[in-house]
């Protein structure tokens, strides 16, 4: 009987120690974001990690990006060539790929590349006290360190989902029109009248959301990690799987705001925009 | 009476359920060189993250020229920390950046100095330390451990600290480098008025350089009433000292149980 309520009390305390780490986030994200303004921030850095996320990432966001398109057309096509829709693979895939799959998938990409790297980088500075140097010498390290790989990650995020989408599009298209040769001019006609430039912004919007998310949680995982090799290690694979699930919610919760201010500003039973 | 440099009222600091410092009360005058003593995990190098306001007390109150820490802004914290050098176990030198960057690199951080004076304090640093010509360009992974400690020490003293705080600074050190560094603490004290805290296990760098030793006691190990400072008095005091566990650790013995 004594044992009954120590359920939810466990769960009371999980929860409190949740809304204690969310809160903790936060204020460290204002405070990095603070930083972005300040006129301290490094020029040389910043470049640097622009270098290294965006450029860095370019080879393996454009495979992946190819590979979807290639893989949806061959998922799509058994299905539509049946009712004989497949000259709607335009419109279908290359929708998925600018709304959906491109910025999901860049922002993975990313959060695995960058992201864990960044809380394993910063993991490792906190071990050896390099964290606590900079405080000794005058510098705030939220600002100094974290507010050039938000502002990095944030300025290239954009870039690599319009990679992820044009490589998405063209994987897509090689399939369609070269391996099951479907007509181009019905194929493109389908694209045009399905994809505006309304999905290529929300497309766009949320990739830069889940690019900051990822530069920020990558960061507060390496400034609180536990000690040791073993600390830096589960720093940088929290940093992968917290980022994984923030991306995958925030593309739900997104989508659904989306969907609402597009029917606010274009009533459904209005022309769409194109 | 002066007001005394730095001050730790009452201090107790907890990591979760773990009780590190209990009850520390302890005034440092300007000048002094203060060793702290004690074995592993008594929360030395806790105490000088304290000074330094790195850690927060979990109760307690740290005070620098009389002004409580809690009550500074951030910007008093930073205009305090820039008058604390603090020289870290392994050094913490950033190693993405070389000798001389990490040498400049408060100085460049502050502000108000021009580049050739930023080179020609690097530079006279660096001598005083007594790294050799050409050291500049090298990064923090092709230095030795004791080379390291040097240029950490270059670091922390290009500010012209008032308070140097030194956690271990002899640490995994041959016999002669540990007496190298010792001499650069002594000279450090002697070419400028500093206030000095060394955290050391090393009786010999306690009896070269200390002019005050505090011994602190594992609180694991402590009766719930019974005080963590063991110790305070001169080094000459402490070799006389009659509690056990003083003498125990001055005279380096484990307690073997038959």
């Amino acid at each position: 009987m004594a044992a009954a309520p120590a359920a939810p009390i466990g769960l009371a305390s999980v929860a409190a120690d949740a809304l204690v780490a969310l809160g903790d986030w936060t204020a460290f994200s204002l405070r990095a974001v603070r930083g972005v303004f300040s006129r301290n921030l490094l020029v040389a850095e910043f470049v640097r990690l622009c270098l290294t996320v965006g450029l860095g990432s370019v080879g393996v966001i454009a495979i992946t990006g190819a590979f979807i398109g290639m893989v949806l057309a061959v998922q799509s096509y058994g299905q539509l060539h049946q009712i004989g829709l497949e000259t709607s693979l335009g419109g279908l895939i290359h929708m998925s790929v600018v709304r959906e799959l491109g910025p999901v998938l860049a922002a993975i990409m990313l959060a695995g590349r960058v992201g864990s790297a960044m809380a394993a980088e910063l993991g490792t500075m906190r071990v050896t006290e390099q964290l606590d140097a900079l405080a000794c010498l005058g510098v705030d390290p939220v600002r100094h360190l974290v507010a050039p790989r938000f502002l990095a990650c944030v300025l290239m995020i954009p870039l690599l989902t319009i990679l992820a989408d044009i490589m998405g599009l063209a994987g897509s298209t090689f399939v369609c029109l070269r391996i099951y040769g479907i007509d181009p001019h019905h194929y493109w006609e389908h694209t045009r009248a399905f994809v505006g430039m309304w999905d290529v912004f929300v497309g766009l919007t949320k990739s830069v959301l889940f690019g900051g998310v990822i530069a920020l949680v990558a960061c507060h995982r390496g400034f609180h990690g536990e000690a040791g090799a073993q600390g830096v290690g589960r720093a940088a694979t929290q940093a992968f799987v917290v980022s994984f699930i923030a991306i995958l919610a925030m593309d739900f919760v997104f989508g659904l705001v989306a969907n609402s201010v597009h029917d606010m500003i274009w009533p459904p039973n209005g022309a769409r925009p194109a | 009476m002066t007001t005394p440099l730095l001050e730790l009222k009452d201090v107790a600091v907890r990591f979760g359920t773990q009780e590190v410092l209990r009850g520390v009360s302890l005034a440092i005058e300007p000048g002094q060189t203060v060793a702290f003593i004690g074995e592993s995990g008594c929360g030395k190098t806790c105490l000088l993250k304290l000074i330094v306001g790195l850690l927060k007390p979990t109760e307690g109150d740290v005070l620098f020229e009389g002004k409580s820490l809690r009550a500074m802004g951030e910007r008093d914290l930073t205009a305090m920390r820039l008058r604390v050098g603090f020289l870290f176990q392994g050094a913490a030198l950033f190693d993405s950046l070389t000798v001389f960057d990490n040498v400049a690199f408060g100085l460049k951080a502050k502000g108000g100095l021009a580049a050739a004076a930023i080179r020609e304090r690097v530079t006279e640093r660096l001598r005083e330390v007594g790294l050799p010509e050409g050291v500049e360009a090298k990064m923090p992974g092709e230095l030795s451990g004791g080379m390291k400690k040097r240029v950490g020490l270059a670091r922390a003293l290009a500010l012209d600290p008032a308070v140097m705080l030194y956690d271990e600074p002899t640490t995994g050190l041959d016999p002669v480098m540990t007496d190298v560094i010792n001499g650069l603490i002594l000279q450090t004290r002697a070419k400028r008025p500093v206030t000095s805290v060394i955290v050391t296990h090393e009786m010999r760098t306690v009896r070269d350089v200390a002019d005050r030793v505090v011994m602190f006691h594992p609180l694991a190990r402590l009766e719930p009433d019974e005080p963590q400072v063991v110790f305070d008095g001169s080094p000459a005091a402490l070799a006389a000292a009659p509690d056990p566990r003083v003498r125990q650790f001055v005279e380096g013995r484990a307690v073997r149980t038959e």
